[in-house]
């Protein structure tokens, strides 16, 4: 498990040992990566944030048009695997949960120990979000950072 | 196949049972649910068909066929648990003073009336 918030890294860890995720990703709802665990590839991890930010996007849009102001979370159901997709807000903003699992888990589980998870970050965020005025000449030193932190390279 | 929230409302009139859920096994997600106030019936739910599933490969892993049925029993009470054919598990909540015989009864004629 990786992550680019140390303070996410506990909850996290509860939530995959409780509820036997294969992948989990946390993105923000723009799709930048906070943590993961289980991917192997940054491609990988890249792809999926940017396809589950697009999904939340769209599914929101959705919501909209049915008079909800958002859906709460979405499943897609495989054959083997399936994935959970949830939204919720934290100190940070809005966050996005992905998580993949198999016939080890239920949606049940998942959904419970995410549910969880939502708290204990809450919980557990920092009280004041470090001051980051977004500059272009530290915009790939930071990306390069999160790809250590989420990687080790 | 029978009304499963008059089940479950039958199941309630059981001395000392606190509530009933009826869950898909697959997913772990409440189909029908007749519980007292305090008892979380997602949280049971979702926990129970996990070991029951669990429980199911561990009977067969030993050459036991199909659990029939679980109790689990803890320092305040049971969890009362049966599958109803391979879809669907019955969950009981009961307390102390519960009547864990009759109980088990029960829910083996009603999980017969719900496969």
């Amino acid at each position: 498990m990786r992550s680019v918030e140390p303070w996410v890294t506990e909850p996290l860890e509860r939530f995959l040992a409780e509820s036997s995720a294969r992948l989990t990703l946390l993105m923000t709802s723009a799709g930048q990566v906070i943590a993961q665990h289980g991917f192997t590839r940054s491609v990988d991890v890249m792809t999926a944030a940017a396809l589950g930010a697009a999904i939340m996007a769209s599914t929101g849009e959705i919501a909209k048009l049915v008079g909800e102001r958002s859906f709460l979370s979405l499943v897609h159901q495989g054959a083997r695997q399936h994935v959970y997709l949830a939204g919720f807000d934290t100190p940070r903003g809005r966050w996005i949960g992905l998580v993949v699992f198999d016939a080890e888990s239920t949606v049940g589980l998942v959904q419970l120990f995410f549910d969880r998870l939502i708290s204990d970050l809450a919980a557990a965020a920092p009280r004041q979000a470090p001051e980051q005025q977004v500059l272009p000449e530290n915009f790939e030193r930071e990306l390069n950072a999160s790809l250590r932190a989420l990687f080790g390279r | 196949m029978s009304n499963p929230v008059e089940l479950l409302e039958r199941l309630s009139t059981v001395r000392g049972l606190r509530g009933s859920v009826l869950v898909s096994a697959a997913d772990g997600l409440i189909v029908a649910e007749s519980l007292m106030t305090g008892v979380d019936g997602r949280a049971v739910a979702a926990l129970a068909a996990s070991l029951m599933n669990r429980l199911r490969r561990a009977t067969e892993c030993a050459g036991r066929k199909e659990p029939v049925f679980l109790q689990l029993q803890a320092q305040s009470g049971s969890v009362l648990a049966t599958p109803c054919g391979a879809e669907l598990v019955l969950v009981a909540v009961a307390g102390p003073d519960a009547n864990v015989g009759l109980a088990r009864l029960e829910m083996l004629e009603a999980a017969g009336r719900l496969v």
